[in-house]
């Protein structure tokens, strides 16, 4: 068996990460988990979590990244703040470059780098940060008594748009379709919120301000008709793109560049794996996540087992 | 959180960062924001190997509202770097530690 720095490099520290950590560090493998910014991964943006098991009364989504940072922490894994550069993927080992400039190699790839929010691409680039926003916990406070337009008719768009009406005075939820895909539970506070207001069928052609946000341009797409909303903040929750750059020409990955795996993890090439948003999956949450890291590391644990017997 | 950054507000803005001889790195941060807090450690650490040479502080904006409405922020986390009193550089959002090192190692080089 070729002789590498580690057994297992995982790259991000969202949930299924970490859990991919906690994992190999209990098994005792020689382990290191690279996150290029902070550890955490989407769940801090989050501003509220009830669908976790565990904690009853809900959890804010920065506590409960934190503590799983904490218990990965506690159980001996290794975090570094490194960003991957590139990798050369061969069976026996594998080779990472990083930001830093240094070169490691590994028996196995747990990729774990999550995915960001999707952007419209109709402009809102020169207004981030002026009132274009993805987080709401972040920037929902700097919307007091403002109207505002949220973009999305998913999970997360439902959740955070109630979220807003903490602050605003109106939120304008505009989604493509004539009923939301959000869970039922989401669905029902927001349709008895007093302050959503829905604008179905509709998508957003273009935003416009001085210096910030000022109007949001709308388009039905069944009537073709177009309309503009007075807004002094857009906040867009229309899904997520992965975050495969360094990666998607050495494994095969679908048309949106998620990751394919099989029930193992295992991408196309042996030995390296994809866990959590990164990977093609039906249903992208904490739970599935952090499900998919546990079955990496096994499957991880395994391949290195196989090539110590190949000798 | 980024426990050795100095915390300011905004009766002593004006002389910690427009009135610095060193170029200053200003975290606007809330105790509310995930990613804010999530950013202090990686803050922290730089404040460590560059804290000679740029002086790093931070805004709390839930309690500072008039220096963030100044600069026009409507997000956080936002970096602002000061150079002379005047904007240099900005960066709003969660941020790479290797993207945050080359934009200080940028401004100090400008001399």
């Amino acid at each position: 068996m070729v002789k590498t720095d580690y057994d297992v490099i995982i790259i991000g520290g969202g949930p299924a990460g970490l859990t991919a950590g906690m994992y190999a560090a209990r098994a005792r493998l020689n382990v290191v988990l690279f996150e290029k910014a902070a550890p955490g991964g989407q769940v801090i943006v989050t501003d509220w979590v009830e669908n976790y098991p565990g904690f009853p009364e809900g959890i804010t989504g920065y506590d409960l990244g934190e503590k799983m940072v904490t218990q990965a922490k506690t159980l001996g894994l290794p975090i570094e703040s490194e960003e991957i550069t590139a990798m050369t993927l061969s069976k026996d080992e594998k080779t990472i470059h990083l930001s830093s400039g240094r070169t490691v190699t590994t028996h196995t790839v747990i990729i774990a780098s999550g995915a960001s929010p999707r952007k419209l691409d109709v402009g809102e680039a020169k207004f981030m940060g002026k009132g274009v926003s993805f987080c709401a916990t972040c920037d929902a406070p700097f919307f007091r008594d403002k109207v505002l337009v949220a973009v999305g008719g998913g999970d997360t768009a439902v959740q955070e748009a109630i979220y807003l009406t903490k602050f605003a005075t109106k939120v304008y939820l505009v989604h493509r379709r004539d009923e939301l895909r959000a869970t039922k539970v989401l669905q029902e506070r927001a349709l008895k919120n007093d302050k959503i207001e829905m604008v179905w069928d509709s998508v957003v052609t273009g935003m416009d301000g001085f210096f910030s946000v000022e109007k949001v341009h709308l388009e039905n797409l069944k009537t073709k008709a177009q309309s503009t909303i007075k807004a002094d903040g857009c906040f867009i929750w229309v899904g997520t793109t992965p975050n495969t750059s360094y990666v998607k020409d050495s494994v095969k990955t679908d048309e949106g560049g998620f990751v394919f795996t099989d029930t193992h993890m295992e991408t196309s090439v042996p030995g390296v794996y994809a866990v959590g948003d990164v990977r093609t999956t039906p249903l992208k949450q904490i739970t599935t996540a952090v499900g998919d890291g546990a079955i990496a590391t096994m499957s991880a644990e395994h391949f290195i087992e196989n090539l110590k017997d190949v000798k | 959180m980024a426990e050795n950054i100095v915390e300011i507000d905004d009766d002593s803005f004006e002389k910690a960062v427009l009135k610095a001889d060193n170029p200053v790195m200003v975290d606007f941060w809330a105790p509310w924001c995930g990613p804010c807090r999530a950013i202090g450690p990686i803050v922290e650490e730089l404040e460590g190997v560059y804290g000679e040479k740029m002086n790093f502080v931070k805004v709390n904006v839930d309690e500072n509202p008039l220096t963030p409405s100044k600069y026009g922020i409507k997000a956080i986390p936002t970096l602002i770097f000061f150079k002379n009193g005047e904007v240099a550089e900005q960066i709003t959002g969660m941020v790479a530690k290797g993207k945050l090192e080359e934009t200080i190692k940028g401004i100090l080089q400008e001399g």
